[in-house]
């Protein structure tokens, strides 16, 4: 009795905020999905429609899988800067590991906003790289491609993700015993050797989780695309914000929210199966 | 070619800790010169601390000498890395790799090595059955028990015929009677691969069961080299006696130096003590020692044996040995151990019995601290 007691007060916060945050809204927009409308007459009608125009309509698939691919670039590109990041942190960092680690994730703190219009700053038309380019002479006119592009997303948000993928894989590669990179070298490895064959399986489950701390916010981004992305850096994030707050048309919003939010917990489904759930944390039992 | 596998000349290693004007430098070795001869099982040991797992691991490569020089196999060591040094480490800890089954962990060695895959399996096979493991191939490291894993990393060290196998405390995580198993197995495996063993180790039973030679070390010296009977039986100092076995410290004044001995004046009493290589004078405290098992109680002092008074303080039954705590009249306290059984000449004593403590003169040994 008292057992169940404890266990409902210590499961009944996280609940109720899970409830609240999350299945309450979701649910809601499952019940949407299924109406012609938010007010009026119209809300009062169950309809197929909206699934119906969501399949069919080729520029919603376009683009979901143009978001898709951008996601999927960031994700690489910040892993792949985050990697070498993490590892100097760990290995070669030393006393000054704690206060680069803090360095990094200083910008963190800074309001979202103000970082992307930071990039705004340096990849703008008349802007920090354009003027350097010109005044070393490299193009002869400001490039006005280096922002409102695709690119510009992809830089912008590799630049805001890459501290969170590091972070993961920093804890797994902390959590490499010594003895082990030491055991590789008594057993003839060279140090290349020794990282291909112990440090970098072993830190792939942190790689992993950095991966989809970056992959999964971005593919619903819809901030970074409007104010840096122009018409090719659209994604599906700002799609369904049209949806909701230009176009006011709430079940068709409610119904792409809903194929994203399928899509994401599929792949991630077939994803932790392919490495073990506690894998994923780093964790070898 | 030199009979030794490994030799250290002059080899001191400097750790400094603390930061800036509160740094301090520690001697984790100090200007130690050891040879190691081909093919013994040789046992490192002493308390922790002491700098024996330092110096394996110099012996390793994993740290690098302050100053001095190390051969392997007659060959200075000092530009040689751990990677490509003729020698294999067993860890404390085991490091298996947790990502690789046994027999990836066995073959590791090897693959690095580049040896083709049939002859990487048949010499899995052959290492694995040597430790007694033919079927645990397939497994995860996670899937064995501590013996289990200590076996493997002893095949993964094994397979690749270093000259020299290095041994940190691998049996320290075992329980009592897999460790007592595991000294016997590690002795008989050793002789049968013939490869020079180095050992490290803080128990002194471990050290004494395994070794052919022993090198006692404290405070980064080493205080004595020999086999494990020498060390015993002739122990070079206080450290040792007291560190290896039991011993009974009994100490005395200088009463006469002759040919025969050094006569001791232990409080009214005169015992007579093998002279040693001890450089002592008339009148001067000196302290001798005596293992509990080399002393028996009496009654009367039998002929040609040394003896001190004493009283029965306590009495100890331990099933092959009663342990007889005796207070001497000088008020110091020894231990002695008689054997139940078999002797028919073994008195019976209880607590607060006058006694005699007798032993043979060939027993004491006269001590420097």
């Amino acid at each position: 009795m008292e057992n169940r007691r404890q266990f409902a007060s210590l499961i009944g916060p996280p609940s109720l905020y899970l409830f609240l945050l999350f299945l309450l809204p979701v649910g809601l927009m499952f019940v949407y999905s299924f109406r012609a409308g938010i007010t009026g007459p119209a809300h009062d009608v169950f309809t197929l429609d909206n699934y119906r125009s969501f399949l069919t309509n080729s520029h919603f698939h376009r683009l979901f899988w143009r978001s898709a691919l951008i996601s999927l670039t960031i994700s690489v590109i910040s892993s792949l800067l985050a990697y070498p990041l993490a590892y100097y942190l760990v290995f070669q960092a030393g006393r000054n590991r704690v206060t680069l680690m803090t360095l990094l994730i200083i910008p963190a703190w800074t309001s979202y906003l103000l970082r992307i219009f930071a990039w705004k700053l340096i990849l703008g038309s008349s802007g920090l790289l354009n003027s350097l380019l010109l005044s070393l002479g490299v193009i002869e006119k400001a490039s006005p491609m280096l922002i409102y592009s695709r690119s510009a997303v992809i830089v912008t948000l590799v630049y805001v993700w890459v501290p969170f993928v590091a972070l993961p894989i920093f804890a797994a590669l902390g959590r490499i015993d010594r003895n082990l990179l030491e055991a590789a070298a008594d057993l003839g490895c060279k140090p290349w050797e020794a990282f291909l064959r112990v440090t970098l399986p072993l830190s792939l489950p942190g790689v992993a989780a950095g991966f989809f701390f970056a992959f999964i916010p971005t593919l619903g981004e819809f901030v970074t695309p409007l104010l840096v992305g122009g018409a090719s850096g659209q994604m599906y994030g700002n799609l369904i914000q049209d949806q909701f707050m230009r176009a006011l048309n709430w079940p068709m919003g409610s119904v792409m929210s809903l194929a994203m939010l399928v899509a994401v917990i599929t792949l991630v489904f077939i994803l932790t199966r392919l490495a073990s759930v506690s894998d994923l944390g780093g964790v070898y039992e | 070619m030199t009979d030794y596998a490994v030799e250290l000349c002059n080899v001191t290693k400097v750790f400094s800790s603390g930061r800036g004007a509160k740094s301090e430098d520690v001697y984790a070795v100090k200007e130690m010169n050891l040879g190691i001869p081909r093919g013994q099982f040789f046992t490192l040991l002493g308390p922790s601390g002491c700098g024996k797992t330092t110096t394996l691991r110099l012996i390793a490569g994993f740290e690098t000498p302050s100053s001095g020089e190390i051969f392997i196999q007659g060959k200075p060591m000092s530009k040689i890395p751990p990677n490509v040094r003729p020698v294999n480490t067993v860890f404390q800890n085991y490091a298996l790799f947790p990502h690789m089954n046994v027999a990836s962990n066995v073959a590791f060695g090897l693959a690095i090595k580049r040896v083709p895959r049939d002859e990487q399996k048949r010499i899995v096979k052959e290492a694995l059955e040597l430790v007694q493991l033919a079927d645990m191939g397939k497994r995860m490291p996670s899937q064995l028990s501590g013996g289990q894993q200590q076996r493997v990393a002893l095949a993964r060290a094994l397979v690749n015929k270093p000259a020299v196998l290095l041994l940190d405390e691998p049996l320290g995580a075992l329980d009592l009677k897999l460790r007592k198993a595991m000294q016997i197995e590690l002795k008989h495996i050793q002789e049968q691969v013939g490869i020079t063993f180095v050992y490290v180790t803080h128990d002194q039973e471990e050290a004494l069961t395994m070794s052919d030679f022993i090198a006692l070390m404290s405070d980064g010296l080493i205080l004595q080299l020999g086999d494990p009977a020498t060390l015993y039986k002739k122990p070079a100092n206080k450290f040792v006696a007291d560190f290896i076995g039991e011993s009974n410290f009994i100490r005395g004044t200088v009463d006469s130096i002759t040919r025969k001995g050094t006569k001791l004046r232990v409080l009214d009493e005169l015992v007579t003590v093998d002279a040693m290589e001890v450089n002592l004078a008339k009148g001067q405290a000196a302290t001798f020692t005596i293992r509990p098992e080399k002393m028996m109680l009496k009654t009367k002092q039998p002929v040609s044996t040394e003896a001190l008074s004493g009283t029965v303080q306590e009495v100890i039954y331990i099933g092959t040995d009663t342990r007889y705590i005796v207070t001497l009249q000088s008020g110091e306290s020894v231990v002695v151990r008689v054997q139940n059984g078999c002797s028919p000449d073994v008195e019976q004593f209880s607590k607060g019995d006058l006694v005699k403590v007798v032993w043979l003169p060939e027993d004491a040994r006269l001590l420097t601290d």
